[in-house]
Protein backbone atom coordinates (compact mmCIF):
# COMPACT_ATOMS: atom_id res chain seq x y z
CA UNK A 1 0.00 0.00 0.00
CA UNK A 2 0.99 3.61 -0.35
CA UNK A 3 2.80 3.78 2.98
CA UNK A 4 4.96 0.81 1.96
CA UNK A 5 5.91 2.04 -1.49
CA UNK A 6 9.53 2.72 -2.13
CA UNK A 7 9.46 6.11 -3.77
CA UNK A 8 12.73 7.47 -5.02
CA UNK A 9 12.71 11.25 -4.74
CA UNK A 10 12.07 12.56 -8.25
CA UNK A 11 12.07 9.01 -9.60
CA UNK A 12 9.39 6.56 -10.66
CA UNK A 13 7.19 4.66 -8.23
CA UNK A 14 8.39 1.13 -7.59
CA UNK A 15 5.79 -1.26 -6.23
CA UNK A 16 6.00 -4.87 -5.18
CA UNK A 17 4.16 -6.92 -7.83
CA UNK A 18 3.54 -10.59 -7.09
CA UNK A 19 2.29 -13.04 -9.70
CA UNK A 20 0.61 -16.12 -8.27
CA UNK A 21 0.60 -19.01 -10.72
CA UNK A 22 -1.89 -21.71 -9.79
CA UNK A 23 -2.65 -23.55 -13.03
CA UNK A 24 -0.93 -26.28 -15.04
CA UNK A 25 1.06 -24.92 -18.02
CA UNK A 26 -1.22 -26.49 -20.61
CA UNK A 27 -4.96 -27.10 -20.60
CA UNK A 28 -5.68 -23.39 -20.17
CA UNK A 29 -3.91 -20.25 -21.35
CA UNK A 30 -3.50 -18.68 -17.89
CA UNK A 31 0.15 -19.70 -17.37
CA UNK A 32 1.28 -18.41 -20.75
CA UNK A 33 -0.59 -15.10 -20.54
CA UNK A 34 0.62 -14.64 -16.95
CA UNK A 35 4.18 -14.88 -18.18
CA UNK A 36 3.43 -12.14 -20.71
CA UNK A 37 2.30 -9.79 -17.93
CA UNK A 38 5.39 -10.66 -15.87
CA UNK A 39 7.72 -9.67 -18.71
CA UNK A 40 5.88 -6.38 -19.32
CA UNK A 41 5.89 -5.55 -15.60
CA UNK A 42 9.65 -6.13 -15.48
CA UNK A 43 10.15 -3.56 -18.25
CA UNK A 44 8.39 -1.02 -15.99
CA UNK A 45 11.23 -1.51 -13.45
CA UNK A 46 8.90 -2.82 -10.77
CA UNK A 47 9.84 -5.19 -7.93
CA UNK A 48 8.53 -8.46 -9.40
CA UNK A 49 8.19 -11.83 -7.72
CA UNK A 50 6.57 -15.05 -8.90
CA UNK A 51 4.86 -17.67 -6.80
CA UNK A 52 3.94 -21.19 -7.91
CA UNK A 53 1.17 -22.93 -6.01
CA UNK A 54 -1.08 -25.96 -6.64
CA UNK A 55 -0.79 -27.21 -10.26
CA UNK A 56 1.19 -24.01 -10.97
CA UNK A 57 4.32 -25.89 -9.86
CA UNK A 58 4.05 -27.95 -13.06
CA UNK A 59 4.86 -24.78 -15.04
CA UNK A 60 8.47 -25.09 -13.86
CA UNK A 61 9.00 -28.81 -14.36
CA UNK A 62 11.96 -29.81 -16.56
CA UNK A 63 11.63 -31.80 -19.77
CA UNK A 64 8.20 -30.62 -20.94
CA UNK A 65 7.27 -32.30 -24.23
CA UNK A 66 4.31 -30.68 -26.00
CA UNK A 67 4.65 -31.99 -29.54
CA UNK A 68 1.83 -34.48 -28.99
CA UNK A 69 -0.69 -31.77 -28.08
CA UNK A 70 0.39 -29.35 -30.81
CA UNK A 71 0.94 -26.47 -28.38
CA UNK A 72 4.18 -24.52 -28.10
CA UNK A 73 6.41 -25.47 -25.16
CA UNK A 74 6.97 -22.08 -23.54
CA UNK A 75 8.79 -23.38 -20.46
CA UNK A 76 12.24 -22.19 -21.68
CA UNK A 77 10.93 -18.66 -21.12
CA UNK A 78 11.17 -19.18 -17.35
CA UNK A 79 14.91 -19.61 -17.77
CA UNK A 80 15.08 -16.23 -19.53
CA UNK A 81 13.49 -14.40 -16.60
CA UNK A 82 16.78 -13.51 -14.95
CA UNK A 83 17.64 -11.58 -18.12
CA UNK A 84 14.73 -9.31 -17.16
CA UNK A 85 16.00 -9.06 -13.56
CA UNK A 86 13.15 -11.29 -12.40
CA UNK A 87 14.96 -13.50 -9.92
CA UNK A 88 12.49 -13.94 -7.07
CA UNK A 89 10.74 -17.23 -7.68
CA UNK A 90 8.96 -18.94 -4.81
CA UNK A 91 7.39 -22.39 -4.76
CA UNK A 92 4.88 -23.72 -2.25
CA UNK A 93 6.39 -26.67 -0.39
CA UNK A 94 3.15 -28.62 0.07
CA UNK A 95 2.21 -28.26 -3.60
CA UNK A 96 5.56 -29.75 -4.63
CA UNK A 97 5.33 -32.62 -2.16
CA UNK A 98 1.74 -33.48 -3.01
CA UNK A 99 2.83 -33.97 -6.63
CA UNK A 100 5.93 -36.03 -5.82
CA UNK A 101 8.25 -33.25 -7.00
CA UNK A 102 11.41 -31.74 -5.54
CA UNK A 103 13.49 -28.67 -6.42
CA UNK A 104 15.67 -30.94 -8.60
CA UNK A 105 12.74 -31.44 -10.98
CA UNK A 106 12.51 -27.71 -11.70
CA UNK A 107 13.97 -25.67 -14.59
CA UNK A 108 15.17 -22.72 -12.55
CA UNK A 109 16.48 -21.98 -9.05
CA UNK A 110 13.62 -21.29 -6.65
CA UNK A 111 13.06 -20.69 -2.98
CA UNK A 112 10.72 -23.24 -1.40
CA UNK A 113 8.43 -21.75 1.25
CA UNK A 114 5.89 -23.23 3.62
CA UNK A 115 2.38 -21.80 3.80
CA UNK A 116 3.16 -19.47 6.69
CA UNK A 117 6.22 -17.99 4.98
CA UNK A 118 4.22 -17.62 1.78
CA UNK A 119 1.49 -15.77 3.66
CA UNK A 120 4.00 -13.37 5.16
CA UNK A 121 5.52 -12.69 1.74
CA UNK A 122 2.08 -12.00 0.27
CA UNK A 123 1.28 -9.58 3.08
CA UNK A 124 4.28 -7.47 2.04
CA UNK A 125 3.08 -6.98 -1.55
CA UNK A 126 1.45 -3.90 -3.09
CA UNK A 127 -0.16 -5.70 -6.04
CA UNK A 128 -1.00 -9.40 -6.29
CA UNK A 129 -2.18 -10.85 -9.59
CA UNK A 130 -3.37 -14.43 -9.49
CA UNK A 131 -3.58 -16.51 -12.63
CA UNK B 1 -9.96 5.39 -2.97
CA UNK B 2 -8.62 4.88 -6.47
CA UNK B 3 -9.35 1.44 -7.96
CA UNK B 4 -8.10 -0.43 -11.00
CA UNK B 5 -9.89 -3.57 -12.18
CA UNK B 6 -8.78 -6.63 -14.08
CA UNK B 7 -11.46 -8.75 -15.77
CA UNK B 8 -10.10 -12.17 -16.77
CA UNK B 9 -13.15 -14.04 -18.03
CA UNK B 10 -15.58 -13.63 -20.90
CA UNK B 11 -19.26 -12.71 -20.53
CA UNK B 12 -22.04 -15.20 -19.66
CA UNK B 13 -19.86 -18.31 -19.15
CA UNK B 14 -18.43 -16.73 -16.01
CA UNK B 15 -19.88 -14.22 -13.58
CA UNK B 16 -16.59 -12.29 -13.37
CA UNK B 17 -17.68 -9.52 -15.74
CA UNK B 18 -21.04 -9.10 -13.95
CA UNK B 19 -19.30 -8.89 -10.57
CA UNK B 20 -16.78 -6.38 -11.91
CA UNK B 21 -19.59 -4.24 -13.32
CA UNK B 22 -21.48 -4.30 -10.04
CA UNK B 23 -18.28 -3.43 -8.17
CA UNK B 24 -17.72 -0.39 -10.40
CA UNK B 25 -21.31 0.83 -9.97
CA UNK B 26 -21.11 0.42 -6.18
CA UNK B 27 -17.67 2.05 -5.93
CA UNK B 28 -18.74 5.06 -8.00
CA UNK B 29 -21.90 5.44 -5.89
CA UNK B 30 -19.70 5.62 -2.80
CA UNK B 31 -17.57 8.35 -4.38
CA UNK B 32 -14.53 6.22 -5.23
CA UNK B 33 -12.56 6.63 -8.43
CA UNK B 34 -12.27 3.91 -11.07
CA UNK B 35 -8.98 4.58 -12.84
CA UNK B 36 -9.39 1.82 -15.44
CA UNK B 37 -10.98 -1.55 -16.21
CA UNK B 38 -8.54 -3.83 -18.02
CA UNK B 39 -9.80 -6.86 -19.97
CA UNK B 40 -7.41 -9.79 -20.33
CA UNK B 41 -7.53 -13.52 -21.15
CA UNK B 42 -11.09 -14.35 -22.35
CA UNK B 43 -12.12 -11.07 -20.71
CA UNK B 44 -11.48 -9.43 -24.09
CA UNK B 45 -14.73 -11.05 -25.28
CA UNK B 46 -16.62 -8.51 -23.17
CA UNK B 47 -15.70 -5.88 -25.76
CA UNK B 48 -17.37 -7.09 -28.95
CA UNK B 49 -20.40 -5.26 -30.26
CA UNK B 50 -21.44 -8.43 -32.11
CA UNK B 51 -22.77 -9.80 -28.81
CA UNK B 52 -26.53 -10.46 -28.92
CA UNK B 53 -27.96 -12.09 -25.79
CA UNK B 54 -31.64 -13.13 -25.61
CA UNK B 55 -33.92 -10.17 -24.89
CA UNK B 56 -34.81 -11.33 -21.39
CA UNK B 57 -31.14 -11.45 -20.35
CA UNK B 58 -28.81 -8.65 -19.30
CA UNK B 59 -26.59 -7.21 -22.06
CA UNK B 60 -23.14 -7.42 -20.51
CA UNK B 61 -21.35 -5.56 -23.31
CA UNK B 62 -23.83 -2.69 -23.66
CA UNK B 63 -23.85 -2.28 -19.89
CA UNK B 64 -20.08 -1.62 -19.95
CA UNK B 65 -20.51 0.81 -22.87
CA UNK B 66 -23.19 2.72 -20.96
CA UNK B 67 -20.92 2.95 -17.93
CA UNK B 68 -18.12 4.35 -20.08
CA UNK B 69 -20.49 6.93 -21.58
CA UNK B 70 -21.98 8.03 -18.26
CA UNK B 71 -18.92 7.99 -16.02
CA UNK B 72 -16.01 8.14 -18.50
CA UNK B 73 -14.68 4.80 -17.18
CA UNK B 74 -11.59 3.80 -19.17
CA UNK B 75 -12.26 0.34 -20.68
CA UNK B 76 -9.05 -1.15 -22.06
CA UNK B 77 -8.71 -4.42 -23.97
CA UNK B 78 -5.33 -6.15 -24.16
CA UNK B 79 -4.18 -6.13 -27.78
CA UNK B 80 -2.33 -9.48 -27.74
CA UNK B 81 -5.15 -11.30 -25.95
CA UNK B 82 -7.72 -9.64 -28.24
CA UNK B 83 -6.01 -10.51 -31.53
CA UNK B 84 -5.68 -14.13 -30.42
CA UNK B 85 -9.44 -14.26 -29.99
CA UNK B 86 -10.55 -12.30 -33.06
CA UNK B 87 -11.32 -9.05 -31.26
CA UNK B 88 -10.26 -6.10 -33.40
CA UNK B 89 -11.00 -2.35 -33.65
CA UNK B 90 -13.82 -2.98 -36.13
CA UNK B 91 -15.83 -5.08 -33.69
CA UNK B 92 -15.25 -2.98 -30.55
CA UNK B 93 -18.35 -1.78 -28.71
CA UNK B 94 -18.49 1.95 -27.86
CA UNK B 95 -16.33 3.01 -24.93
CA UNK B 96 -13.72 0.26 -25.29
CA UNK B 97 -10.20 0.84 -26.60
CA UNK B 98 -7.41 -1.57 -27.49
CA UNK B 99 -4.01 -1.09 -25.90
CA UNK B 100 -1.08 -2.97 -24.42
CA UNK B 101 -0.45 -4.87 -21.20
CA UNK B 102 1.46 -1.82 -19.99
CA UNK B 103 -1.94 -0.32 -19.20
CA UNK B 104 -2.53 -3.07 -16.62
CA UNK B 105 0.86 -2.49 -15.01
CA UNK B 106 0.13 1.25 -15.03
CA UNK B 107 -3.08 0.52 -13.10
CA UNK B 108 -1.12 -1.45 -10.53
CA UNK B 109 1.31 1.41 -10.08
CA UNK B 110 -1.17 4.30 -9.99
CA UNK B 111 -4.10 2.92 -7.99
CA UNK B 112 -4.57 2.17 -4.31
CA UNK B 113 -6.02 -1.25 -5.13
CA UNK B 114 -5.95 -3.42 -8.25
CA UNK B 115 -8.86 -5.82 -7.96
CA UNK B 116 -9.06 -9.00 -10.06
CA UNK B 117 -12.34 -10.48 -11.26
CA UNK B 118 -11.63 -13.96 -12.60
CA UNK B 119 -12.53 -17.57 -12.31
Amino acid sequence: MSEQQAITPGGPTVKKFMFVNRKAPYGTIYALESLEVVLITATFDQDVSLVFIDDGVYELVKGQQTKGIGIKNFSPSYRALDGYDVEKLYVDQASLEQRGLTEKDLLVPVEVLDAQQMGQLMAQQDVILSF
Amino acid sequence: MKFGLLVSEGPYTHQASDSAYQFVVAALAKGHEIQRVFFYHDGVNNATRLTEPPQDDRHVVNRWSALAAEHKVDLVVCVAAALRRGIKEEVLAPGFRISGLGQLVDSGIKTDRLVTFGD
